[in-house]
């Protein structure tokens, strides 16, 4: 039983790892139906721009955090700018083709600056445990579930309840629409992308301690973050964080009981059985065309 | 400018609608033909990869280009038809059946897979296609008795009509040559088919195509089949050209680059699948080129230009480091990608009929024909 719960809070740990890059994808997605593949490389940008400032110049964490997020939040500016805003409007592949492209630069540039080795950055979450009876939970995983829940609440609260929130609402339904309304579509999509590329910063500051930093970390908890957001139902807030904490339970679960080999295929299974019942994804709108 | 007068169904649906057609591919075969007999072994390896990776272009554009249905899984399809080739070979099959076996094996799969993904769409489909490209992934590492695993298998020559044919020899690039003539031959014949013309209804709009009587579901998985079929045949071969297969061969990394091919050389027709080959082959060549060469040309250029002796070799050994630095290709890689997403969606054969078209109407081209349209309203994105 205590194994048990063990799994089950690492495996929800892991989610809300992969819930936090998701929550990035679905951001930019629920705003301009733009389909992110370099969100995980965003990650893992964020992340090198972190120990930048921690290791390497020796900033305290906080600053250092706070540092990323803003540098981090400017790129994914410049990104959006350079990279999708000329092809907004056309079918998802272009959209798709060239954040691949991104991705693949991205993770080239960063293994040229910062090499190919491994990095960590030390918390203030590294070393403390804490113990309920005979459990045992450590600071670093509990301060990935924590502070999902909260930027997780804070975007939706965001989403739903503010009047920039419903500009970018709007202006996914119809950007043309929206543009008529008065509302700034190019402000509000670069906006969107500062906040997702935040949140992708947050996402690889609080994962260092777990997984190390390295410069293709993004590809690899990218490809499971975005089984994620599809689980979810791409475009839904709770989703991604549900679809997400799914997945990294799924994964620790099959990774304990199950023979060696189905931990990394057990969560794509899951996820190909519920894109067969459901299409959508467990908490997706279902759009028809009208003709 | 030549106008072509179409006076029945038989002149709209021509192969070759007219003799410049049948003059230029000719002129192109025959160049093909005598090329192991000009070329450098090094180039005529690239070449016969050129022809196993249009092979999976044109199985891709069937589905991607004239279908609509992304796919970031077709390396998948390519390793089930290499292992099969492998696995028979132990079995001493002869090659004209385990070629076929394995075309047949993957094109099963490939209509298995299209069930599930006809519920799907856009993303959903692409997230599919990767989970079943893991998937596949995994269990060639895992199913040991049949796959060895992570060890790999070998893979022995061809042996055609009793006649062992090396991977290197011009046999084997004629070999490579002729599945990818037939491919692109039998791909022509399927798409002035009645299944062709449903599948380019299909991509074109799905709702359309159904209210005017296609069986929607039924062209989706043949066109799904058809696609993992080719990739089969295709498969065999690399697997043969490679001599050698493990798991790690067949990653999402694999099937990117199928997409970059169709993507580069344009998803609308079936030259882009053959150009865009050339080029993600190609591409290997030309880096090293840079590497090698580039230094003393820069460095030549500078002295040319006046400079002294010392900056001369410091320009030297900078652009050497910067041409060996380590993750130059996926760079590259990246900013091709983006910079085609960009500026020439419609890729290579897009750009080459930009040019023809503006000398064939000289002075009156406008830049407008080929403009695509943008779509700002959700709802008119799903199909």
């Amino acid at each position: 039983m205590l194994d048990f719960v063990q799994q089950l809070v690492s495996g929800v740990a892991l989610g809300c790892v992969y819930g936090l890059i998701a929550l990035g994808f679905v951001l930019v997605y629920k705003a301009t139906e733009v389909v992110n593949f370099a969100q995980g490389d965003l990650m893992m940008l964020g992340g090198f721009f972190a120990f930048t400032f921690i290791g390497m110049m020796g900033l305290n964490y906080w600053i250092g955090f706070a540092g990323a997020v803003a540098a981090m939040a400017l790129f994914g500016m410049l990104a959006e700018r350079i990279v999708v805003r000329p092809i907004l409007g056309y079918p998802q592949f272009s959209i798709i083709m060239a954040t691949i492209g991104l991705g693949y630069f991205l993770r080239s540039v960063a293994g040229m600056i910062w090499g190919t080795d491994d990095f960590k950055i030390e918390t203030p979450f590294s070393q403390g445990v804490l113990r309920i009876g005979s459990l045992v939970l450590a600071h670093d995983k509990l301060s990935v579930i924590a502070a999902t829940i909260i930027l997780c609440t804070l975007l939706w609260l965001f989403f739903n309840k503010t009047t920039l929130g419903t500009a970018m609402r709007a202006s996914s339904e119809n950007m043309l629409a929206a543009y008529y309304m008065g509302i700034p579509v190019k402000r509000v999509v670069s906006i969107v992308w500062a906040i997702s590329a935040a949140v992708a910063t947050c996402a690889g500051v609080l994962l260092a301690p777990i997984t190390f930093i390295h410069s293709n970390v993004g590809l690899v908890l990218g490809l499971k973050a975005f089984p994620a957001a599809v689980l979810g139902g791409f475009g839904s807030i709770p989703g991604a964080v549900v679809g997400g904490v799914l997945i990294g339970v799924i994964e620790s679960m099959a990774g304990f009981y199950l023979a060696e080999g189905w931990k990394d295929v057990a969560p794509y299974l899951v996820l190909l059985a519920v894109l067969l019942l459901k299409p959508e994804g467990l908490f997706g709108l279902h759009a028809r065309k009208k003709v | 400018m030549r106008f072509l007068f179409k006076t029945d169904y038989e002149d709209d649906i021509r192969l070759f609608p007219h003799s410049g057609y049948v003059v230029s591919y000719g002129l192109l075969l025959a160049v093909l033909l005598i090329a192991p007999y000009v070329l450098s072994s090094y180039l005529m390896s690239q070449l016969v990869f050129v022809c196993i990776y249009a092979t999976v272009g044109v199985a891709l554009m069937i589905l991607t280009g004239f279908t609509g249905q992304a796919s970031l899984g077709h390396a998948a399809f390519l390793a089930i038809g290499a292992y099969t080739a492998a696995y028979l070979q132990k079995y001493n099959v002869p090659f004209p059946v385990y070629f076929l076996a394995a075309g047949v094996l993957t094109g099963c799969i490939g209509a298995l897979v299209g069930f599930p993904a006809l519920r799907l769409q856009g993303i959903y489909l692409v997230i599919a296609t990767i989970s079943f490209a893991f998937i596949v992934e995994e269990i060639l590492a895992r199913w040991e008795s049949v796959t060895n695993g992570n060890e790999g298998l070998r893979i022995k020559a061809v042996s055609l009509l009793g006649v062992t044919v090396s991977r290197d020899s011009p046999t084997f690039y004629f070999l490579c040559l002729a599945v990818l003539v037939l491919t692109i031959v039998g791909t022509l014949n399927l798409l002035r088919s009645p299944t062709g013309r449903a599948f380019v209804a299909i991509r074109d709009s799905e709702t359309a195509a159904r209210s005017m009587g296609v069986n929607v579901a039924l062209y989706k998985v043949k066109s799904f089949a058809i696609s993992a079929a080719i990739t089969g045949f295709a498969g065999v071969l690399f697997a043969h050209k490679l001599s050698f297969i493990s798991p790690e061969m067949f990653t999402l990394q694999l099937s990117i680059e199928f997409i970059i091919v169709i993507l580069i050389g344009g998803t609308f027709s079936l030259h882009g699948a053959v150009l865009g080959a050339i080029f993600i082959v190609m591409i290997d060549p030309f880096l090293t080129y840079l590497k090698d060469d580039m230094p003393g040309i820069i460095a030549g250029v500078a002295a040319t230009f006046g400079a002294g002796a010392a900056t001369v070799a410091n320009i030297q050994s900078k652009v050497a480091a910067f041409a060996s630095l380590n993750g130059l290709k996926g760079a590259i890689y990246g900013i091709i990608i983006m910079l085609f997403v960009l500026f020439e969606p419609l890729g290579i054969y897009g750009r080459w009929l930009k040019i023809k078209l503006f000398f064939q109407l000289f002075p009156l081209y406008k830049r407008a024909t080929f403009k695509r349209q943008k779509i700002y309203v959700k709802s008119e994105r799903n199909r």
